[in-house]
């Protein structure tokens, strides 16, 4: 179905190939993953199988890459749209009309499928990804997720015979990925769609690739093979298979069920340890960094959140978890004083974040948002620091020394816009905590971001919640929440459904479990870290 | 069975082109008028129309705007007036002093008595040209501009990619506004004032057009502009009719408004021009084989609302060929304006759309904007100027 032959593809501008002498064969009804670290020429990959790359990136592309038969060479994109379906990282990007429905039916408007067809595939579509409430809303009101499932619909509604997706689950919330995922899957083994997904949280996709390809960037050949054989020696792969290979197993699980059924000895060895309990919370001898008492947020006649209370405490690592649109990022404007509320009161160590003047706001609150590279503007990482520490007064160097405690070793000559998203997200950190604000709010960190990045991410906000920074997240990550969080807080249609001990939220429930803790249940482990940890000093002892 | 028919709300609304005809029928009556009475009027009804029946779509906010608009053209107008404007006599209010200018300059005076008539008479010129601004936000606010651009022949989406970029850009830069700020807040940078502006313009100009190269590029992975094989001199020839329809049509516009100019007031090249035009768009359209998702239908309603725009101009033609009082301005004396019943009542007919247009649904079934934190490049959220 898709075929690269010795494929070689450099940017513009760039002095090395992205891809280098690349072959490939994908064959029809497979779902084939594409896996590697972030920058690594994933997205490129993708881009090239409807010829998006080169046709509108600029650069030199040698080898053939042919669809179905059909070479890039000779057919620009549009031509392809009626074979290749494609759903980019930002799906917001890709949307040419205004509302769902018209949304749904543009790409067969231009393909010429009879107006029949059409309204009832669109129909079909509606129902396969649940989108039928949002028939009429217009695609700039969704949350991130529903404009994710709107965009993947998009190109499902045209049937074509390969969809290639980049990231379709990185803003979804533990169950809506799982929903996307089944109708993939389903699409896979009822009409034989050809599926190339990338994606970094591989703990839910791999249990439904039939192959992985493994991009190693600098531009290295692909290992290519079935999910096992590249899972054995990946640099990058999902908790359960750390853990296969922190236990031994062999061959490498890669569902639930498989592990399960191979895990019986390792439950036995870790029943004689004493197993890892929730941290206590001691917050009463603590006075709270930010106080929300009552509060209120409404978007027309729609309560965004309602009658909401929270303190956080000094190091404290809490955890705001919730489905798409549930009103996580609502609270995090609120805590940074980007909104005013409707009712009720937000205090951040006394003040109210809104009536602050920016200066003062960012000593005492630090937002990372979740495409950290606004944050960014300079022209080069040494120039965006020079420039944080000027604009706001700091001693200079401060931004750069608190960089290389973030992320040492970060290319001081680089323009932002060339980072991976890793190095992205530890800039911006670096310019929000060189205030040293006693309030940190990330919104959902870990979108982009490969394991090794994640680790790096994890360590600093350990040593930052040691240090008595309080750090708020908003994630739909739980294999963070497991590492990280102190507290969990769970918000449905505006309200606090739960607010317990991270390790508690996450056990409860079989929808926020993380793969290690639905392996060893009912035991309450949750990370590798922990179970490798466990290991060792039982061979210590 | 009709009532409980018509309680329903509607999936989606009037036709664009409906809202479009009727706006025009207004914005043109606003021409014909220097009466300030009926122009205000004219506002109020495009203003409620607007208020009973737009959606909660992020181009259902832009009548504010156009209102703000119209205020600065009436305020420029005045203050021009007052510093150049050919004094008319009557009762002078203060004098400003007197420029003289070099003889060449000759008729432009700067300064001298401002009286109160040719204030007036500036501030009705103004609120006219302000009414119109406002006829055209109704518009804007009530008809989505992607669904209007679906009602254009197949062959004029060929310019649709720019058409298209063009349309999404205003949106788009209202959009980076928002979350530029946002995000300049983050930094501890100022976001109000001369320093504010200045940093947020490249942002925001970047962001918008980064986004536009990303759509162009979308509507192209999506199949837009595919398409069949057409002889290549039916495509010559399509192309050169559409060239030549297109000159002689401007040819004759230009015969149309300075008569004398052409023989017979340039309508034969009119005619040609319409005709080549309309030939090399029936050719043209059969090149893509494009099909339309539940088009839009003109049904009663938009029958309805077009008619009643009909209506408001009519009345007001009318009055002016009974040389009924009071339809336009009249200084000398000076007095209150008159409020002529005709046109009056016959701008009030313009108020029907907001009875017979569908009802833009409910807002309770619409989720909030998705929030102010997610701030990505091409943030995905109405503008929310709380801020502000």
């Amino acid at each position: 179905m898709i075929r690269f032959s010795d494929v070689t593809f450099t940017y513009a501008e760039a002095d090395h190939p992205t891809l280098r002498r690349v072959d490939l064969r994908i064959d029809e009804g497979e779902l084939c993953l594409v896996v590697g670290q972030t920058g690594s020429g994933k997205s490129t990959l993708l881009r090239a199988i409807n010829g998006l790359v080169p046709h509108f990136t600029g650069g030199h592309l040698s080898g053939e890459i042919s669809i179905d038969g059909r070479s890039t060479r000779d057919y620009p994109p549009r031509e392809l749209a009626d074979v290749v379906g494609m759903v980019g990282q930002n799906p917001a990007a890709s949307f040419v009309t205004d509302v769902v429905e018209d949304e749904l039916a543009y790409t067969m408007e231009n393909l010429g499928i009879p107006p029949e067809v059409m309204r009832r595939r669109v129909e079909d579509t509606l129902d396969l990804l649940g989108l039928h409430d949002l028939r009429n809303r217009p695609l700039l009101s969704l949350s991130g997720g529903q404009q994710q499932r709107v965009a993947i619909g998009a190109v499902l509604s045209a049937s074509p015979r390969v969809l290639v997706l980049d990231e379709p689950t990185s803003a979804l919330d533990p169950a809506a990925a799982e929903e996307v995922l089944a109708a993939l899957t389903r699409l896979v083994h009822d009409v034989g769609l050809t599926v190339v997904l990338a994606e970094h949280r591989l703990e839910r996709v791999i249990p439904f690739a039939d192959r992985v390809v493994l991009v190693p960037g600098h531009g290295e050949h692909l290992v290519v093979g079935s999910t096992a054989e590249v899972m054995a020696t990946s640099p990058v792969a999902p908790p359960i298979v750390q853990l296969a290979r922190v236990a031994g197993w062999e061959p490498i699980p890669l569902s639930v069920r498989d592990a399960r059924r191979v895990a019986a000895p390792l439950r036995g060895r870790l029943a004689r340890v004493p197993t890892p309990q929730a941290t206590a919370l001691s917050g009463a001898d603590r006075s709270p960094v930010a106080v929300v008492d009552h509060l209120s947020v409404a978007y027309g006649d729609v309560l965004a959140l309602d009658r909401v209370d929270l303190d956080v405490c000094p190091g404290e690592v809490v955890a705001v978890m919730g489905r798409n649109g549930s009103g996580k990022s609502t609270l995090l404007a609120q805590l940074a004083g980007l909104r005013a509320p409707a009712r009720g009161r937000v205090r951040v160590l006394g003040q109210a974040p809104t009536s602050l003047a920016p200066r003062k706001l960012i000593k005492l609150v630090g937002l990372v948002p979740q495409d950290a590279s606004v944050l960014l503007y300079g022209e080069t990482v040494a120039g965006e620091c020079a420039a944080a520490d000027r604009e706001t007064s700091l001693e200079p160097g401060t931004t750069a020394a608190v960089l290389d405690d973030v992320l040492p070793g970060m290319p001081r000559d680089r323009h932002p816009r060339d980072l991976s998203e890793g190095q992205c997200l530890a800039l911006a950190l670096a310019v929000v905590l060189a205030h040293a604000p006693p309030l940190v709010l990330l919104d959902e960190p870990t979108r982009g971001l490969d394991y090794p990045s994640k680790d790096r991410l994890v360590q600093v906000l350990r040593k930052l919640a040691a240090g008595g920074t309080c750090v708020v997240l908003a994630t739909h990550d739980v294999e963070l929440v497991a590492q990280v969080a102190t507290r969990a807080v769970v918000l449905a249609a505006g309200e606090i459904v739960s607010d317990w001990a991270a390790r508690d939220v996450v056990c409860r429930s079989p929808v926020f479990a993380p793969q290690v803790a639905k392996v060893l249940a009912p035991e309450p482990w949750l990370t590798v870290d922990e179970v490798r940890s466990a290991l060792v000093e039982r061979v210590h002892e | 069975m009709t009532l409980r028919r018509a309680a329903v709300p509607s999936r989606r609304g009037l036709h664009p082109a409906a809202w479009w005809l009727w706006a025009a029928c207004l914005a043109v009556t606003a021409f014909r008028t220097t009466n300030p009475l009926l122009l205000v009027l004219i506002a109020a009804v495009a203003a409620f129309v607007v208020s009973a029946r737009r959606t909660s779509a992020p181009w259902s906010r832009s009548l504010s705007v156009f209102f703000r608009l119209g205020i600065i053209v009436i305020v420029v107008r005045v203050a021009v007036e007052i510093v150049f404007g050919d004094r008319l006599p009557g009762h002078v209010m203060f004098t400003l002093p007197h420029v003289p200018l070099p003889s060449w300059a000759a008729g432009v005076s700067i300064g001298g008595p401002v009286t109160l008539e040719s204030v007036l008479q500036a501030a009705v010129d103004g609120l006219q040209l302000a009414v119109v601004l406002v006829c055209f936000g109704a518009a804007n606010s009530l008809a989505s501009p992607y669904r209007l651009l679906r009602c254009l022949p197949t062959v004029l989406y060929e310019a649709g990619v720019a058409v298209t970029v063009a349309l999404a850009f205003a949106p788009e830069v209202v959009m980076t506004i928002t979350s530029v700020r946002d995000t300049r807040r983050l930094r501890g940078r100022p976001t109000r004032g001369v320093a504010g502006l200045r940093g947020m313009a490249i942002p925001v100009l970047e962001g918008a057009l980064e986004r536009s190269v990303e759509l162009a590029s979308s509507m192209d992975a999506r199949g837009y502009g595919r398409r069949v094989a057409v002889a290549r001199t039916t495509r010559r020839l399509g192309t050169g009719a559409t060239a030549v329809g297109f000159l002689l049509m401007i040819v004759g516009v230009c015969g149309a408004l300075d008569p004398g100019s052409l023989p017979a007031g340039g309508i034969p090249f009119l005619a040609v021009g319409a005709l080549l035009l309309g030939a090399a768009l029936a050719a043209g359209g059969r090149r893509t084989n494009r099909t339309r998702y539940r088009p839009d239908v003109w049904r009663a309603r938009e029958w309805a609302a077009t008619g009643s725009g009909a209506a408001v101009l009519l009345s007001v033609a009318v009055a002016g060929a009974l040389g009924v009082a009071g339809l336009q301005l009249d200084v000398y004396p000076l007095h209150m304006p008159l409020l002529p019943v005709i046109p009056a009542v016959g701008i009030l007919i313009g108020l029907l759309p907001a009875v017979v247009a569908p009802a833009p649904q409910s807002t309770t079934t619409s989720r909030p904007p998705a929030s102010p934190a997610t701030l990505r490049r091409s943030a995905a959220e109405p503008a929310e100027g709380r801020l502000a």
